[in-house]
């Protein structure tokens, strides 16, 4: 697999195709293998999926404490691996981060395409308390289609080295997002900030955070994008791969224009 | 050996079966469960067991603290602690312990425990533990944090005890511009700290250095796993460069005596398979969330703690006498075994359970009596 060093600090990355470059942010669950969702967008874009710090195989570094570390870890990483513009695309933790990131200065993004992003808080809605689940039960919650589920069900991680893995993306997620429970609370009030066309896409479904978050992101970012998908969970990019791929890449087409 | 009669004060009444349908009797089981009016009873019960235990000749009594939870009515310790020193008047009182990392003002630890020893003049036996997994479900502290926090504020309350005020403490996660405990502890230079625990290789490192030599309880544990963490502490004190003293050891452990073997078994059986079965159980999410444990030690203990780790299997009496996890027992039966593990590793601390699950007062009370007086004098040094 490949390697993403930025200022000493070393993770694992999976890259295809060419053409104007995506930055592709993993959320909670680790970094995936090479979806069909990536597949399509790298017909016409470099796409760039590393693995966040702290997740999977990638370094573990002690300063990076917090989401907002992670923000300006990836701020690092596109003014030292770009020189033009990118398209950022972050599913759930990875929206976060992305939103995060973009809030802070949005000199390097071309766009912000937002898949369930998770930090920010409607309340008296609360996401669902992923951390307590069962393996089984997460897994029935990720998807609508419940199809996915038992795939993912019947086919745990095996060997020693990919328990491992699993186990340190579950320590990662407990770090970012345990308190508060997958959210800034600061964050909401400077989403304004985020000067780049913005698309927000939400599974209709979705049992880990809730669709109608969607509203508040189109409430207070200007002008987004909001694609609600029908009968679509927490993962749209896996679940409904072919046509949220579609919609992303529609997307990224009419912005670069 | 030194005698400590323990106590969880679990809630007896609670409607076991209806309780089941949930996904343990922590954090998530509706507080609709408990009933003032029979809580109120349960305190008084068991206060009067450990003021009774006194009387009997223990050494010490002890309460410890959990949340959100049946399995234990002690949310705040130090209140129970504050009515036993009312009660009492030469036993030690031990609060095994307090959740460190969990709050977010040890200060605020330091402070109480300092007012206990002073109330108590000097009778008090501080415990620091980092809470079990479901309370960082139930507090919303992030268990990532967890060893951080505990070594942190630990570092701060020593500190706070033995260091003249006012001073500044300047932490990651805790940060004060005046640190300046009025009280402070009676004891010099400050209460005794055990350090309960599961079994974790950095705890018994940590707790076996020569700057500290604190006390290590091994906990809810088969007789093969507390001989094997007693023994880790042992060689652990031996790299430290010395030898650890038998009251540097611990043994925390539910205890029932009869006059017979079958009648001790028959006695104990609700009481001890409802603590294992009804008040204990939680699922790993709840137990270990990441971060609570280093990953290795998470894979060890996953292994070899299937027990605790599901509601799919029943434990019974027989299972847990067996695996030495509950002595239970004639007194000569009870000494032999207890016998047996002092051998084996020279612990000098015996916490006993003597009230555990459901058992009523009846049955404890005579079991407390049976302990001290026909177990406990073969026992002292």
């Amino acid at each position: 697999m490949d390697r993403l060093v930025t200022r000493g600090t070393c993770v694992r990355a999976l890259r295809g195709g060419v053409g104007s470059p995506i930055l592709f942010l993993h959320g909670a669950g680790g970094m995936p293998g090479w979806l069909p969702f990536f597949e399509r967008l790298s017909q016409h874009h470099a796409l760039l999926v590393p693995e966040h710090p702290c997740f999977g195989a990638s370094d573990d570094p002690h300063w990076i404490r917090d989401v907002s570390d992670l923000a300006m870890y990836y701020l690092d990483v596109l003014d030292a691996h770009y020189t033009s513009p990118v398209h950022v695309v972050g599913h759930s933790l990875g929206g976060w981060i992305a939103t995060e990131a973009a809030v802070r200065n949005t000199q390097r993004f071309a766009s912000l395409t937002l898949l369930a992003p998770a930090g920010i808080r409607v309340k008296g809605l609360p996401p669902g308390d992923n951390f307590i689940w069962s393996p089984e039960e997460a897994a029935r919650n990720r998807f609508h289609d419940q199809s996915f589920a038992e795939a993912a069900i019947k086919a745990p991680p095996q060997s020693d080295e990919d328990i491992d893995l699993e186990l340190q993306n579950k320590l990662a997620a407990v770090k970012f997002g345990w308190e508060p429970r997958w959210f800034n609370p600061d964050l909401e009030k400077w989403l304004h900030r985020i000067s780049v066309p913005t698309h927000v896409i939400w599974g209709k479904e979705d049992k880990i955070l809730p669709c109608a978050y969607a509203r508040l992101w189109e409430e207070r970012v200007t002008g987004p994008r909001v694609t609600i998908i029908d009968a679509c969970g927490h993962l749209p990019q896996v679940e409904r791969a072919s046509e949220v791929a579609e919609q992303v890449a529609t997307f990224l087409q009419r912005v670069s224009r | 050996m030194k005698f400590t009669c323990f106590h969880l004060m679990p809630y007896r009444a609670l409607e076991r079966e209806a309780a089941k349908t949930y996904r343990s009797a922590w954090v998530v089981l509706p507080n609709s469960f408990y009933d003032p009016i029979k809580g109120a009873e349960e305190y008084d019960s068991y206060l009067d067991q450990l003021v009774y235990a006194e009387e009997l000749g223990f050494d010490a009594i002890a309460v410890n603290e959990h949340h959100q939870t049946a399995y234990g009515s002690m949310p705040a310790p130090n209140l129970i602690a504050s009515a036993l020193i009312q009660r009492t008047k030469s036993v030690k009182i031990a609060v095994l312990g307090r959740a460190l990392p969990i709050v977010g003002n040890p200060i605020n630890i330091a402070e109480e425990f300092a007012m206990l020893d002073v109330l108590s003049k000097g009778r008090l036996i501080t415990g620091f533990v980092r809470g079990i997994g479901a309370e960082y479900h139930s507090t919303g502290v992030n268990p990532a944090f967890s060893h951080e926090r505990f070594h942190e504020a630990h570092d701060l309350i020593i500190k706070a005890w033995t260091a003249p005020g006012p001073f500044e403490f300047e932490g990651d996660h805790y940060r004060f511009r005046y640190v300046n405990l009025w009280p402070r502890p009676y004891q010099s230079p400050h209460p005794p700290v055990w350090i309960p625990s599961m079994g974790s290789r950095e705890t018994i490192v940590w707790a076996s250095a020569p700057e500290r030599k604190y006390p290590f309880l091994v906990t809810f544990s088969s007789e093969a796993a507390v001989v094997r963490y007693l023994t880790m502490y042992k060689e652990a004190a031996r790299e430290h460069g010395y030898a650890a003293d038998g009251d540097q050891l611990g043994w925390a452990v539910p205890l029932y005596v009869a006059d017979t073997d079958t009648r001790a078994r028959a006695e104990a059986k609700a009481g001890l398979e409802s603590l294992f079965n009804d008040f204990l159980p939680m699922p790993w999410e709840m137990l270990l969330p990441p971060g609570y444990t280093s990953i290795s030690s998470l894979k060890v203990t996953m292994k070899m703690r299937t027990s605790l780790g599901s509601r799919a299997r029943n434990q019974t009496i027989d299972e847990l006498i067996a695996n030495g996890t509950a002595v239970v027992g004639s007194p000569a039966t009870v000494r032999e075994k207890i016998e047996r593990v002092r051998e084996q590793t020279g612990v000098n601390l015996l916490i006993t359970m003597l009230q555990f699950g459901v058992m009523p007062d009846n049955l404890a009370r005579r079991n407390m009596e049976l302990f001290a007086t026909e177990v406990m004098p073969h026992l002292r040094n």
